[in-house]
């Protein structure tokens, strides 16, 4: 085969959706061969992997974001019902969840404006620019609830994703150690503060540690986007003023 | 299989149909779980076909963070320019959130693990 049809079969074939999504499994493939072979390492997290696999391909290749995203669409899309999905976990420990209904409810409000209000008054202290920092206060909830709070603050929906998935990568790799050092080994506070400070992905960790991590997870992290959404987009212009003189 | 994504996907239609109708701030899935997880503590628990299903969704929910996760190249411009302060309030406040989340939970439910005990 020359290099001119070669060329030819590769503008026809990175052009289709098919080569894109092949690629993101394959990526996320490869990911989770080398998480197993690191014997399940935190450090070596599925997601950051297959992510820096893709971004290397993608800038070798010269291909835009956009034609990448019209074939990994298909796997975005399945995002909805694996949350969804969620509830099966949830209800499988429900019995536990309601016993703890107080002390869960404290947690939640104590966890949830401590990583928000955090973020956005570390973030203008040190002088990120205004939509920086609205795009960095809820990058502790589930993205599309994020992007959503972040748009109503002025900040940028895209970035905020990125704020989201970097806030989820690192708290799938640190929670759990740094946790434990504060002497946090109960599987319902680990989960509830993984889902709660690093959403999905650290959900997904959870699930790696046990079910019912995993359950308690889902439970803040879907907690923490409704509370979320309902109290920084009015709590946010209220503290603007006193960080931005 | 078919049978359980059918239904995974109607209840979030109608986490979807009820966000837009009462123009709630939470997202349609997140409904959807909601509905979900009402509609088991009616019918007693899940089928084993949707035990299955869902476990093996889940079990890769990792994956379906990858095509948003992609996305950080639209913004590498950005993200060197304000690298520190992102990097400082990024970790330090989800080292924050954590600490607090966690801690609060284990001292309130500390009394309820040890008479369990």
């Amino acid at each position: 085969m020359n290099t001119e049809s070669m060329t030819e079969i590769w503008v026809y074939l990175s052009a289709q959706p098919l080569l894109w999504l092949t690629l993101t499994l394959a990526a996320y493939l490869l990911a989770i061969a080398l998480h197993r072979k690191a014997g399940g390492h935190p450090a070596v997290n599925p997601v950051l992997l297959s992510v820096t696999i893709l971004v290397v391909l993608l800038s070798l290749t010269g291909t835009p974001y956009q034609r990448y995203f019209d074939g990994a669409q298909f796997v975005h899309f399945l995002l909805g019902p694996t949350t969804v999905a969620l509830a099966i976990p949830l209800h499988s420990q429900l019995k536990r969840l309601v016993a703890m209904g107080g002390p869960l409810l404290v947690a939640l409000v104590v966890g949830s404006l401590t990583a928000g209000l955090s973020a956005y008054v570390i973030g203008a202290l040190l002088g990120a620019s205004a939509p920086t920092v609205a795009s960095l206060a809820p990058k502790s909830v589930t993205t599309p609830i994020a992007m959503g709070v972040a748009e109503r603050l002025g900040g940028l929906a895209s970035l905020t994703a990125v704020f989201v998935i970097l806030t989820g990568i690192f708290g799938a790799i640190f929670a759990a150690g740094l946790l434990r050092r504060l002497g946090v080994k109960d599987e319902a506070s680990v989960g509830f503060a993984m889902g709660l400070a690093s959403h999905g992905i650290g959900t997904a960790r959870a699930f790696q540690l046990s079910e019912q991590t995993g359950a308690f997870a889902a439970l803040a992290m879907g907690l923490n986007g409704l509370f979320t959404a309902l109290t920084l987009p009015w709590l946010l212009p209220l503290l603007a003023p006193l960080v931005r003189p | 299989m078919i049978q359980a994504f059918a239904l995974l996907l109607a209840f979030q239609l109608a986490g979807e149909t009820l966000r837009v109708a009462l123009h709630l701030p939470v997202p349609g899935p997140v409904l959807g779980m909601a509905l979900l997880l009402l509609w088991l503590i009616f019918r007693g628990g899940p089928g084993d076909d949707l035990r299955h299903t869902s476990g093996n969704l889940l079990q890769h929910l990792s994956l379906m963070f990858v095509p948003a996760g992609t996305g950080v190249m639209l913004h590498v411009g950005r993200l060197a320019d304000e690298a520190w302060p992102i990097a400082i309030a990024l970790v330090v406040s989800t080292v924050l959130g954590l600490a607090a989340t966690g801690l609060t939970l284990h001292v309130l439910t500390r009394q309820r693990r040890e008479t369990s005990r």
